[in-house]
């Protein structure tokens, strides 16, 4: 029997590629999450600060340690993309940018936007 | 039984929400571009300001919601193959954003009671 069928039955993982919609729309759940399950440490220091004058010295000591500070740039980049996403996906639903090119054009300019905000809070922070 | 939180209802208040975050946070980033907090006495002063003190008790109002829509749809995609294992995820997040939602409203009431 000849094999008439000529799709390729390899799956080259270098030449699979996700649209950039869809990376979006992926980052735009995993932020969710990330943030929702940092919930309790963001509210832990947010109680903490207003804790008198000593429990705001403790929470701001707490934010000058370096780890703690890749924590916070990362809660910030996480919470930049999530927002920037969002308001895509509200433009989206009023019918803006709601066609293909315009889905991809959007898709770039949240990753350059939380990109732009990842940058403000990395020098604001360091 | 009624449902709460599910279908049109839920999509509206996602959305809702998010409108109301997104602005409270652009108004956070312009005060506190404006008025840096320093001290402790900026801080409390900032939170001796009622509108300060009820926008906030609204935003978390709106980051419950949000998260509970949020995460709710997240389960709801990925654990289709076990009800008994959906609804019990359902209910541990539930309780857990239940539990947040007391622990915010403590810490609230500790920064506008009067007698802190």
């Amino acid at each position: 029997m000849v094999n008439t069928n000529q799709r390729p039955v390899f799956l080259d993982l270098r030449r699979i590629h996700m649209p950039v919609t869809a990376v979006i729309s992926i980052g735009h759940r995993l932020t969710g999450i990330l943030l929702f399950l940092l919930l309790p440490f963001m509210l832990y220091l947010f109680e903490m600060s207003l804790r008198g004058a000593e429990g705001f010295e403790q929470a701001a000591a707490w934010l000058a340690w370096w780890p703690m500070k890749l924590i916070t740039l990362l809660i910030i980049g996480w919470y930049g993309y999530h927002l920037l996403a969002g308001v895509r996906l509200l433009l989206t639903d009023s019918d803006i940018g709601s066609d293909l090119p315009g889905a991809r054009r959007g898709a770039w300019m949240v990753l350059a936007g939380s990109g732009v905000i990842l940058l403000v809070a990395l020098l604001l922070i360091l | 039984m009624s449902r709460p939180l599910t279908g049109l209802s839920a999509w509206l208040v996602q959305r809702l929400s998010a409108i109301y975050m997104a602005l409270f946070t652009i108004a956070a980033v312009v005060l506190f571009t404006v008025t840096p907090i320093d001290d402790y006495g900026d801080w409390q002063a900032l939170w001796g300001r009622p509108v300060v003190s009820a926008a906030t008790a609204l935003f978390f109002v709106a980051l419950l919601l949000h998260s509970w829509v949020g995460i709710r749809d997240v389960i709801l995609d990925y654990v289709g193959w076990s009800t008994g294992l959906r609804l019990t995820l359902l209910a541990l997040v539930g309780a857990w954003l239940l539990i947040l939602g007391f622990w915010i409203l403590e810490i609230l009431l500790t920064v506008v009671s009067p007698w802190n």
